[in-house]
């Protein structure tokens, strides 16, 4: 089943075309990579799917859930209390982590599923405990953010998204604020969610992990899809422009 | 009479005033914090009209003076709709006009610690399903205090020192009586006497806030 189809997005911020007619599907237990250079569209494009954008046309669905249509050439989102339904289907970690300092880690990863979710309290801290185990920070409950190391602080902004039980989970270049050992914990954990079928869309500049975590991989530029398909098919792309892309990419 | 019995002396008949001094700090602090973070909201509103609005009253608020403000709403009532004016209201408009004053200083503060706080903790509040409500009372504002801290001691240590101006109104606060006992003793002595009451009061207001600022300071 497709979790997630997006049909003919197109967005502009003023008069800058940033996503020019892009569609896409994500089966369920399927990784999907976007990746591009910086200004392609590729975060605005995960922005769209998430909601933190609105789009100007097409259609979004969640588990065939209709969360914008697009009618008379402008797309129109569903109703509020539908949308907040749509909303619980997916999860998203962001670059910069945005954990609410205020709260211990176990309170972020467990506040949202108790206030929102309205979950039995002790349930919810105990697969609190069990995603912390998980991501190597079971002694990290009572610490507060500024407390840990930016690749801590992005596992438990993972555990956060995690906790609300999401069909799929989007990652906004969950690296990119990180130096590379840091880096490879968090791929490390992605991995592993992949290998237990974890649904996810990852915006990545790590060519080489998403050539080896994904099902599908998107190239985008300048507001298009340029190539897509299996990894193996992209990094072997006669396309020139991807040629270059990767060719700058390991220094050639 | 030896100098320290005779402060003393003095201290004692000013601290008739210090009841109704503390009754204006604390009902201006209670008032103007609930009410400065309504007018920081329309301050902050999309609704352009309500926006203009609250930033007109800021603005008026913060550029006439005080002792002004008060005189307005003590008069006011009489001079516009004509209505007979009570002695009891002299407290009554020196609370409301304080209120009204200090509003506009903290809306002013709330606004930059609402606006400090970085986009992502909205929408990552947005993701994990936070309704609005949510959203700024349990994530956006605990912050915000935090942040504010430094700003509000300081307008707080400024109203301290302010409520003497409720001798305007000659309400019978601290100020008031110390005016009244310099004139029949002609003596400058209740003047010191007033300002060790005020410099007292307001070490304690910053050892508060010293302690306040430490309590929150569990996270950065």
């Amino acid at each position: 089943m497709s979790l997630l189809e997006m049909r003919h997005i197109k967005k502009h911020f003023e008069d800058l075309e940033v996503l020019k007619d892009i569609s896409l599907t994500v089966n369920e237990g399927e990784v999907l990579s976007i990746i591009g250079p910086s200004g392609s569209g590729k975060s605005t494009l995960l922005r769209c799917a998430t909601m933190l954008e609105q789009i100007d046309d097409g259609d979004i669905l969640y588990m065939g859930e209709t969360a914008a249509k697009s009618q008379g050439g402008k797309a129109e989102y569903a109703k509020p209390a539908d949308l907040k339904r749509i909303h619980g289907y997916f999860g998203l970690v962001f670059q910069n982590f945005n954990l609410f300092p205020h709260y211990s880690v176990l309170k972020n990863i467990t506040d949202a599923p108790i206030r929102v979710q309205k979950r039995k309290k002790e349930e919810v801290y105990e697969e609190a405990r069990a995603l912390l185990k998980k991501m190597g920070l079971e002694d990290k409950g009572d610490a507060y953010p500024y407390q840990l190391s930016g690749g801590q602080q992005q596992r438990v902004s993972i555990a956060r998204a995690l906790a609300m039980n999401p069909k799929i989970l989007f990652f906004d270049e969950p690296t990119s604020a990180l130096d590379p050992e840091l880096t490879a914990e968090i791929l490390k954990i992605i991995k592993d969610l992949a290998a237990e079928k974890m649904t996810m869309v990852i915006v990545t500049h790590e060519m080489n992990f998403a050539r080896n975590v994904s099902d599908h991989i998107i190239f985008m530029e300048q507001g298009v899809i340029v190539e897509e398909g299996a990894p193996e098919k992209l990094f072997n792309s006669t396309n020139r422009r991807m040629r270059e892309f990767f060719g700058k990419l390991s220094g050639e | 009479m030896d100098m320290l019995t005779q402060m003393w002396d003095i201290f004692l008949q000013i601290s008739r005033g210090m009841g109704i001094t503390l009754e204006i700090f604390f009902s201006t602090l209670f008032f103007s914090l609930i009410l400065g973070l309504g007018l920081a909201l329309c301050r902050m509103s999309k609704f352009k009209p309500v926006s203009i609005l609250a930033k007109i009253y800021i603005s008026i608020m913060r550029g006439t003076p005080l002792m002004l403000q008060l005189l307005v709403v003590y008069f006011g009532p009489y001079f516009i709709f004509g209505i007979r004016i009570t002695q009891s209201y002299k407290l009554q408009a020196v609370l409301i006009g304080f209120a009204l004053n200090y509003a506009a200083y903290f809306a002013e503060i709330y606004r930059a610690g609402i606006e400090s706080i970085s986009v992502g903790q909205y929408e990552a509040a947005k993701l994990l399903g936070y309704n609005k409500f949510q959203t700024f009372f349990c994530i956006i504002m605990p912050q915000v205090i935090k942040r504010i801290i430094p700003p509000v001691a300081n307008e707080t240590i400024t109203l301290v020192k302010d409520t003497s101006l409720a001798f305007t109104l000659s309400v019978a606060e601290v100020f008031t009586l110390t005016k009244q006992l310099v004139s029949a003793m002609s003596s400058m002595t209740p003047f010191i006497v007033a300002g060790i009451f005020y410099y007292i009061f307001n070490l304690i207001v910053a050892l508060f806030f010293d302690w306040l600022e430490k309590k929150m300071s569990y996270y950065r």
